[in-house]
């Protein structure tokens, strides 16, 4: 017997004024996977990842996190949600820890869970530092850790090294593959890198233009066709464009 | 117990509110400095002062200057400075607000030049005329100003003396009692100001800064109870708006001798009042917007007619008087008038029940209003 989903969106289309931003998407996730929404910016990507986080509701279609809408479930699946969302500044003059100490205390966490994650996403020296002297690097694992801070089922991640140097990219991927080996929590993340996707989840959605391209690991996303080096290869195959323009 | 308390949600946002405020030390000048300085600076400009000096413009078409002085124990030595210069020049220096009264000389007699809308030309024209008409013009056109010796007595060269003590004496009571300064008006007037700008700015541009870093967002996402949200922010705002009120009254009581004369629990009903109304208002011009600079438009768009119109730093009943029941109603005219009351006039409850519930029902009805359009994320 196949474990139940943790994620399923079913048919669901939005739009904005204009913008068709995500258009008749599918997609299931089950405890444990690391799912990675790769493609270019205004995909619909963030739009696709909001739905989920309850935070946008869709047009049409059907979203349920562990078996339920959010319709009526909201105070039971926010506390099972850990997410970060893109370019959230932090309250400037408040600590790192007194940023964590803020977010554990909607979840009723105390400070030895805020302890822990400091330790976690590698911040225990920063801990005084308020949070407009972080480094871009510093500041996305707080957010990280902001988002580990209830212990998570779900962890929900909008671009999480967009704009970070190679190293600081390095560190997050870190703390992300160490959390998939201690725990099954699962993931969706949506980038624009494709070595961020390969790295980190076996599960890779391509997604343009608000529908999904192609779905699948590594091996059978790129299996077919010999001619495919890597991923952005095969998006330029898929659409005649690459995948950061 | 002490740990559940401060894992507390509520708790932990006041707690990151009031750091984030106090942590920013503009918030402190503003909130604190600002006002004290403004009634520093006020409080003495408008202070009567001992001596003062009011310059005249004497059209002539040689230059030069001697000086009338009044003499006076009670109101102050005034001495008039009477400059000559020709009419060309006296126009400018009319308008750089240099001279305020132009004098000439016809035929018969001087002729005084101002504008009559100006109380301060009008005092210059009032105090110095009676003086000016006993010296005969043609002695002032006949001598050159250094060496005008009139009258005889009490001659101060080169210039004019008279002594007004005996007169102020018998007639002038000089009243410097509490409560009839400008300052006493200034005061309470100051301390409704900073409610209004401690809640537009603190709670309204506050939340319209969080909504724009997408801080508002984040938080949503969380467990976190919305009401806990205002309710934070509501209640640093409170506690920050009494410090400051009451350091702007500690210090008026220590630097100008101020004290309420009115009923204290009464002053503190309407200050809440007037906590609520302007709260109420921060929170309707915050509901939508997430941008800053659209919140820094409305928060200039409320409050700029209401510190011209309301009588913050002079009495709306300089404007005319079919618009004195449009000012009345402001809730910052309430409240500073409310202030008022209380301070200068020993008013009590009974005074101020009206506004106070007035004040409070506006907060409330923009509360709601603007909960109803909020916009979370």
């Amino acid at each position: 017997m196949s474990p139940s989903p943790v994620i399923e969106v079913k048919n669901v289309f939005k739009s904005f004024k204009t913008v068709h931003a995500v258009r008749g998407v599918n997609l299931t996730i089950y405890p444990g996977q690391f799912v990675a929404l790769l493609g270019p910016n205004g995909a619909g990507k963030t739009t696709l990842v909001e739905m989920i986080e309850g935070i946008q509701k869709p047009d049409s279609g059907e979203i349920r996190i562990l078996g339920k809408p959010w319709k009526g479930h909201e105070k039971e699946l926010r506390q099972v949600i850990g997410l970060s969302l893109q370019e959230t500044r932090y309250i400037e003059k408040l600590t790192t820890f007194e940023t964590l100490r803020l977010f554990g205390s909607f979840f009723g966490m105390g400070k030895e869970r805020v302890e822990e994650v400091l330790q976690l996403v590698g911040l225990e020296e920063k801990r005084k530092a308020y949070t407009v002297n972080l480094s871009g690097g510093q500041r996305q694992r707080l957010a990280l850790g902001i988002a580990l801070i209830n212990h998570p089922r779900i962890l929900l991640l909008d671009e999480p090294t967009t704009g970070l140097d190679p190293n600081a990219r390095r560190e997050i991927w870190e703390i992300l593959r160490s959390l998939r080996a201690s725990s099954d929590t699962s993931m969706i993340l949506t980038t624009h890198y494709m070595e961020e996707a390969e790295q980190l989840c076996e599960q890779i959605i391509i997604i343009d233009e608000g529908e999904i391209l192609k779905e699948g690991t590594m091996k059978d996303l790129l299996g077919e066709d010999s001619s495919l080096k890597n991923l952005d290869d095969l998006f330029t195959a898929l659409t005649g464009r690459r995948l950061h323009d | 117990m002490i740990d559940r308390i401060r894992n507390n949600q509520l708790w932990q946002l006041i707690r990151a509110n009031t750091l984030e405020k106090i942590r920013e030390p503009g918030v402190l000048f503003w909130g604190i400095g600002f006002p004290i300085l403004m009634s520093i600076g006020l409080g003495l400009a408008f202070t009567r002062k001992p001596e003062s000096v009011r310059h005249v413009a004497l059209i002539s078409a040689d230059t030069g200057s001697y000086s009338i002085i009044l003499k006076d124990d009670k109101l102050g030595n005034t001495t008039f400075s009477m400059e000559r210069m020709p009419w060309e020049e006296a126009m400018v220096q009319l308008k750089r607000g240099h001279v305020n009264v132009a004098v000439s000389i016809g035929d018969s007699g001087y002729r005084y030049h101002f504008d009559p809308m100006n109380p301060d030309a009008q005092l210059t024209y009032v105090r110095l005329s009676p003086v000016l008409n006993k010296i005969p013009s043609t002695d002032i056109i006949q001598h050159p100003a250094s060496s005008i010796q009139y009258p005889a007595s009490g001659i101060r060269h080169p210039g004019y003396e008279e002594d007004l003590s005996a007169v102020t004496a018998s007639e002038v009571d000089v009243l410097t009692v509490t409560g009839t300064r400008y300052i006493d008006f200034l005061i309470p007037g100051l301390i409704a100001m900073g409610v209004m700008f401690s809640c537009l700015w603190g709670l309204g541009y506050g939340i319209i800064d969080t909504r724009s870093k997408k801080l508002l967002r984040r938080m949503i996402a969380t467990p976190m109870k919305r009401t806990n949200y205002l309710v934070a922010m509501i209640t640093v705002r409170l506690i920050m708006n009494v410090i400051e009120a009451a350091l702007l009254v500690l210090f008026a009581w220590l630097a100008f001798g101020i004290t309420i004369q009115g009923n204290i629990p009464a002053l503190l009903v309407l200050f809440l009042a007037g906590n609520i109304a302007f709260s109420g208002i921060g929170i309707f011009l915050a509901c939508h917007t997430s941008k800053t600079e659209i919140g820094n438009a409305f928060i200039n768009v409320i409050s700029m007619p209401m510190m011209i119109l309301s009588g913050i730093f002079f009495s709306y009943h300089n404007f005319p008087d079919w618009v004195i029941p449009i000012i009345k109603p402001l809730p910052l005219t309430m409240l500073a008038d409310g202030f008022r009351s209380i301070f200068i006039e020993g008013a009590g409850f009974a005074q101020t029940a009206t506004p106070s519930l007035i004040l409070t029902l506006t907060g409330v009805v923009f509360f709601i209003v603007g909960l109803k359009l909020f916009k979370w994320h």
